[in-house]
């Protein structure tokens, strides 16, 4: 499928809502890299990660340059896929957290739950992504002398007015309440 | 001979099968001259309807010559006789084929009592399309029998070329039944979702009848394009609220008339509906996609009317009946009762009120007809229509 329209910036990719799911992982990404470069200490005590919070922060940087990569690039695959790699790392990370006797350990299953799903949608994401065409499509075919009305659309514009709808496939008189003539209407009462 | 055989998920080919013999007196054989692939072709391409079996040949809109004919069919038929046959195979003498309600013919269908089981009644038989319709070989090959065939075809005068009856097989009375279904009225607007191959028909159908307007909804761009040269408005579903924009079109009061010419494999980006049955799907939790159907209910004007020839499969979910019920909407649906339709549909292409060819986009040999498949499904070079020729 292909897509011209304004809201379409990587010409010869098929699926918007691929497109949208791109541009909507793009900005989790900023929002998360904001969230662990604003508030590391809160995250990495939620976490039971004390003295972790200088990596919390770096994760962060590498959350929003991913992000405004998938947003300001013209094709966002390869930074989708970035985005997969580093869901690797996070995960890999949490997993170092529920080592010893972390007491924190029900949020760090929580996150990598949380994190897993994300992944699921970036995998799913790159790999549409991956699967659509790189290459420029043909111009557009012009379609617009197909009519299908020899004789032109405005002689053929009620032409059929003579067949009879059968009686099965009639709406009931009760039902047809647009033929009836415009009665003047009075104005809405308020209530 | 050759013939597009069905072998799996998106896995069709053009083999060598064997040639179709007369089987029954009622036969007959074809030469087929000209096929399509249609859009619910693509429903089994897909593999979203169940009963199709590796081996099966597919097609169910075809023409052709009659190269042979069975005892019981010759009255009706000679060799020689250029015709097109319906995709619904119809048997002229159950009580629904008297009443013209042909797609729901009583014994046509051999597999009628795997048809009940799923629906709850048999319907009729229909050519390659799945054994729960009786499992027929269909007519994208270069030859095809008709079973029934004294019932089943349409024959086609001289002077007309394969390209403007073609569809009377298929999309033409289809789209043609579904503005039917409307029955429109000089001052109703008639809303279509997809403006595929039956979309542009009921366009076209819904403005021969004289609709005061009549609104197409996609987001192909070429598709659009002949929507609009067919006299449609057009809303493009990636780029505005198809809601928003037809109350626009209406003065808030939504078109009367809506027509589902998309069915069971919506696709509507963004939109959380969409979303919500792709993941039902993905689980094996839900059949079809109807956010079409979601969609209409939502925005037809009370009082109207669903008309549906969009093909839904089994069990839809989050179908928004309250809306329905309260305001009161009729719906109407079903396979095409081709033959009821076509003689005068043939008379309209003769005196030309409408010409069905302008909606082919390619035409290619039946050899090519695997690779057309995906260029059809993905939309891609334009397409809308495809003919083989075999």
């Amino acid at each position: 499928m292909r897509y011209e329209t304004e809201r379409t910036r990587r010409r010869g990719h098929a699926d918007t809502a691929t497109d949208t799911l791109a541009r909507g992982l793009g900005l989790f990404s900023i929002a998360l890299g904001i969230a662990e470069i604003a508030a590391p200490r809160a995250l990495a005590r939620a976490l039971g990660m004390k003295g972790q919070e200088g990596l919390i922060a770096g994760y962060g940087v590498r959350e929003i340059a991913t992000g405004i990569g998938i947003l300001a690039s013209k094709d966002p695959t390869p930074w989708i896929w970035g985005r997969v790699a580093g869901d690797g790392l996070d995960l890999a990370t949490l997993a170092t957290a529920l080592e010893g006797n972390n007491p924190k350990k029900t949020n760090v299953g929580i996150a990598m739950a949380a994190v897993a799903g994300v992944t699921a949608l970036d995998v799913y994401c790159a790999q549409t992504l991956s699967r659509e065409s790189p290459h420029p499509l043909p111009p557009m075919q012009d379609y617009s002398d197909r009519t299908g009305y020899p004789k032109g659309i405005e002689q053929s514009h009620g032409a059929a007015r003579d067949f009879e709808v059968p009686r099965d496939f009639r709406a009931p008189e009760a039902m047809r309440p647009y033929t009836q003539p415009e009665a003047p209407q009075r104005p809405m009462p308020s209530m | 001979m050759k013939a597009l055989v069905w072998h799996g998920t998106t896995d069709i080919r053009c083999d060598s099968v064997p040639d179709p013999q007369i089987e029954h007196p009622r036969d007959a054989i074809v030469k087929v001259t000209s096929c399509a692939i249609c859009g619910s072709d693509l429903h089994l391409y897909d593999h979203f309807m169940p009963g199709m079996k590796s081996g099966d040949i597919m097609g169910h809109e075809f023409m052709g010559e009659v190269v042979d004919v069975g005892a019981e069919a010759k009255g009706a038929l000679k060799v020689g006789d250029r015709v097109v046959v319906p995709f619904t195979i119809i048997c002229g003498e159950c009580d629904q084929c008297k009443r013209g309600n042909f797609s729901v013919c009583e014994r046509t269908n051999r597999n009628g009592h795997i048809a009940a089981k799923a629906f709850g009644h048999t319907t009729a038989g229909l050519f390659g399309y799945t054994h729960l319709t009786g499992g027929y070989p269909g007519g994208q090959a270069e030859y095809v029998r008709v079973p029934f065939a004294d019932k089943t075809h349409v024959k086609i005068p001289n002077g007309l070329t394969d390209e403007q009856v073609l569809f009377l097989g298929d999309i033409f009375p289809t789209g043609w039944q579904a503005a039917v279904q409307c029955d429109i009225e000089p001052t109703d607007t008639v809303a279509i979702w997809g403006a595929g191959p039956v979309g542009q028909m009921a366009i076209r159908s819904a403005v021969l009848l004289g609709a005061k307007q009549v609104i197409a909804i996609d987001r192909v761009p070429e598709r659009l394009d002949m929507a609009r040269a067919g006299g449609a408005i057009t809303i493009n579903f990636d780029e505005e609220s198809v809601i928003e924009r037809l109350n626009e079109l209406t003065n808030g009061k939504g078109p009367e008339k809506c027509i589902d010419a998309v069915g069971m494999e919506a696709h509507a980006a963004g939109t959380v509906d969409a979303m919500y049955d792709r993941v039902k799907q993905a689980a094996m939790m839900e059949t079809d996609r109807p956010h079409v159907l979601r969609e209409m209910a939502y925005v037809c004007r009370p009082a109207g009317t669903l008309s549906i020839p969009g093909v839904y499969g089994g069990l839809l979910d989050k179908i928004p009946f309250g809306a329905i019920m309260n305001k009161g909407l009729t719906i109407r649906t079903g396979q095409t009762h081709v033959n009821r339709w076509t003689d005068d549909l043939l008379r309209r292409i003769e005196e030309g009120q409408i010409d069905p060819s302008f909606v082919i986009t390619h035409t290619v040999p039946l050899d090519q007809g695997p690779e057309m498949y995906k260029v059809f499904r993905d939309k891609q070079d334009g397409c809308i229509k495809v003919v083989l020729k075999p």
